[in-house]
């Protein structure tokens, strides 16, 4: 990947939940697991020592089982929740330091957040929901709803400006939880399982909305999923966390094709790999150059495999996107990669 | 033995000591305090005699369609409205129109009393668990003393009159809408109030445009039990001196005069099952969107 800004930081955060988070962190520092904190001094580890670099206007995922973490790390980013221990820097500025005023400015002006539960006001209109962050800014309210007007269109929800939150479905429901986020204008996007209580036709709309808005607005966006298809379908950065600890950050190349531990393994032996892995991710360097057919490395293995098998020598050379070769990969590469 | 048989009880002379000591200080601080307090009051007791000869003055069939409008914008619902409408012409048919209208007047003030205090305090509670701890038991005393209990220090402060028995129905009244405002705010969903705070609203923006809109159904049933409280406290003040139809009843109890206590009770509940009527209505309507109702 190309030189990249960090947009948001996260440096050594912990967090313990309980009585007195202080008086355990060295233990916890020293190495002691969730279970045994439990267990010995009643607390709850809930982030262990997890520092990542959020490159910005790309989608990170961060993914992990149901209680692995997810939701305490992404509120510590808007800072819903204060950490025991550690820095979370946006744009260089530390969060944690900010004044009241500033971390409402910060949360008004350069974050918005997209909830699993959808936290949509029941008592306001859809427009008036999608008009919150703005009139929490104190954008005039004809401005306000031209701009909201905007988003509603942008999401699908024409013509349902003047529902109340409880007359939609779930997935109408959830594209006014996304308009209201956009709305701001926010540079950092935070969607906390944003579509994990929608059905798997409707989340895959979402996803589809999700990406398409994307390709035009470049947004920071930090994605919680425990699904590893949309983890693979959105990530551009895939960050996978256990007991709040973070066990393998990568690309989907990587998660898929040099899990860490058993427990990713675990997490990708499920998957289409043809339709994930793509040749890149297992060229091998020639030295020497290659001169035979050469296809794009950022091909999937399920349209390769028919190109690698017409080859001479079962062999193709694998490009960059600027054209530029950067390995071959063979047949026998090709299968066992299917079946690691 | 006699230890035992006998409860080793304070000796009487200790006993009236200190209820002297205590008479004796309340009734210096009566004193002190009484005519400071009168002043305090006396914009109350001018608002309520003004509201009083309004409704006195006002010709009945103009009231009659002031209910019958009130009942409709609360209830949208012809039945209650023409009910009510109804109740207050028998009331009229049988003499005791005067007295209504001091009876409505007397609720009203203290109502309106009752949602001016009330609420501020039950938000207060809401913001804090300390707050609550606090006011929560000083609720439970003004529910459970009786009422006759705090009349003493009430009338002795204020004489007897209408603000004293303005200032027996609010005790009385005003704990349901406070500990129903706490409740409502308390009730609002964790998920709708992360939102808020995910979007940066400051405190007011949450109290005013989350909070209270949500806590809304919850505040308003907590009016409608205040009104009846008031309602329930009537014949109560008619013993210090609050005109109205509690003062009736009161006389049809010494003399047992059956015809005249039931007339007027009867008329008492009446008015109960208007207000009630008309507030629980209008406050299904405010949770509409709930249900998915009633959009444009
Ligand atoms: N307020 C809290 N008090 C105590 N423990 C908490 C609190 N919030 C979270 N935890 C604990 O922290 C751990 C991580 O919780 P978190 O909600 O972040 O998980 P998650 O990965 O988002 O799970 P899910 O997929 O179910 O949403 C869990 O063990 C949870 O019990
Ligand atoms: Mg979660």
């Amino acid at each position: 990947m190309t030189e990249e800004n960090i947009k948001v930081q996260i440096r050594n955060l912990y967090k313990i939940f309980g009585n007195n988070p202080k008086k355990v962190l060295p233990l916890v520092k020293d190495g002691m697991g969730k279970p045994e904190l439990l267990d010995k001094h009643n607390h709850v580890l809930g982030i262990q020592d997890v520092s990542l670099d959020i490159p910005e206007k790309r989608i990170q995922v961060i993914m992990g089982l149901s209680g692995s973490g997810k939701s305490t790390l992404i509120r510590h980013v808007n800072r819903l929740i204060e950490p025991t221990a550690g820095e979370i820097l946006v744009d260089g500025e530390d969060v944690m330091k900010m004044s009241d005023d500033q971390l409402r400015d910060l949360r008004r002006f350069k974050m918005s957040m997209v909830f699993q539960k959808f936290g949509l006001l029941p008592h306001r209109l859809v427009e008036e929901n999608v008009q919150y962050g703005l009139t929490i800014q104190g954008v005039d309210e004809s401005e306000a709803k031209k701009r909201a007007q905007h988003w509603i269109d942008r999401v699908g929800l024409s013509g349902y400006e003047r529902h109340y939150p409880g007359q939609l479905s779930g997935g109408m429901q959830q594209r006014v939880g996304l308009a209201r986020a956009l709305a701001t204008d926010a540079e950092i996007l935070l969607m906390d399982e944003a579509f994990s209580a929608l059905d798997p036709l409707i989340r895959f709309d979402m996803q589809s909305i999700l990406l398409e808005l994307q390709d035009e607005l470049h947004k920071t966006i930090i994605f919680i999923t425990h699904d590893l298809d949309e983890a693979l379908r959105l990530g551009e950065n895939i960050a996978i966390l256990r007991d709040g600890a973070l066990i393998q950050e990568g690309d989907a190349q990587e998660i898929v094709l040099k899990p860490a531990d058993d427990y990713i393994a675990d997490f990708t032996k499920d998957i289409n790999r043809a339709k994930v892995i793509r040749l890149y991710g297992l060229a091998t360097a020639t030295p020497n150059g290659f001169d035979g057919p050469t296809v794009d490395g950022d091909m999937v293995l399920d349209e390769a495999m028919p190109v690698i098998n017409e080859a001479p020598d079962r062999t193709v050379g694998v490009t960059d996107e600027t054209g530029k070769l950067i390995g071959t990969v063979d047949l026998s590469t090709a299968i066992r990669a299917l079946h690691a | 033995m006699e230890f035992l048989t006998e409860f080793p009880s304070l000796g009487r002379a200790d006993l009236s000591a200190m209820r002297r000591w205590i008479d004796g200080n309340f009734r210096e601080f009566t004193r002190a305090t009484g005519e400071a307090l009168e002043a305090f009051f006396n914009p109350l007791l001018k608002f309520l005699v003004w509201f009083e000869d309004l409704l006195q003055a006002t010709p009945w069939p103009i009231i009659l369609l002031v209910i019958g409008g009130l009942a409709w914008l609360g209830a949208r619902d012809w039945k209650i409205t023409i009910g009510s409408v109804v109740a207050f012409v028998l009331i009229g048919v049988f003499g005791m129109w005067e007295d209504t209208m001091s009876t409505l007047a007397i609720i009203s003030v203290a109502t309106i009393l009752c949602i001016a205090i009330g609420i501020p305090i039950g938000i207060l509670m809401s913001r804090s668990d300390r707050m609550q701890s606090i006011i929560t038991p000083i609720l439970d005393v003004m529910q459970t003393i009786p009422s006759f209990v705090y009349l003493i220090p009430v009338v002795m402060l204020l004489g007897i009159g209408k603000v004293p028995g303005l200032i027996a129905v609010c005790i009385y009244a005003i704990p349901p809408i406070v500990r129903l405002t706490n409740l409502g705010i308390r009730l609002v969903d964790a998920d709708v109030m992360e939102a808020a705070d995910a979007f940066g609203a400051s405190p007011r923006q949450k109290l005013f445009g989350v909070q209270v809109p949500l806590a809304l159904p919850n505040i308003f049933a907590g009016v409608n039990q205040t009104i009846m409280m008031a309602l329930s406290m009537v014949v109560i003040a008619s013993m210090i001196g609050v005109q109205g139809l509690g003062v009736p009843v009161l006389r049809a109890i010494s003399n047992q005069y059956l015809a005249l206590g039931l007339m007027n009770g009867l008329a008492i509940v009446a008015l109960a099952i208007i207000f009630d009527r008309v507030s629980q209505t209008y406050g299904k309507r405010l949770q509409a969107y709930r249900t998915g109702r009633g959009n444009d």
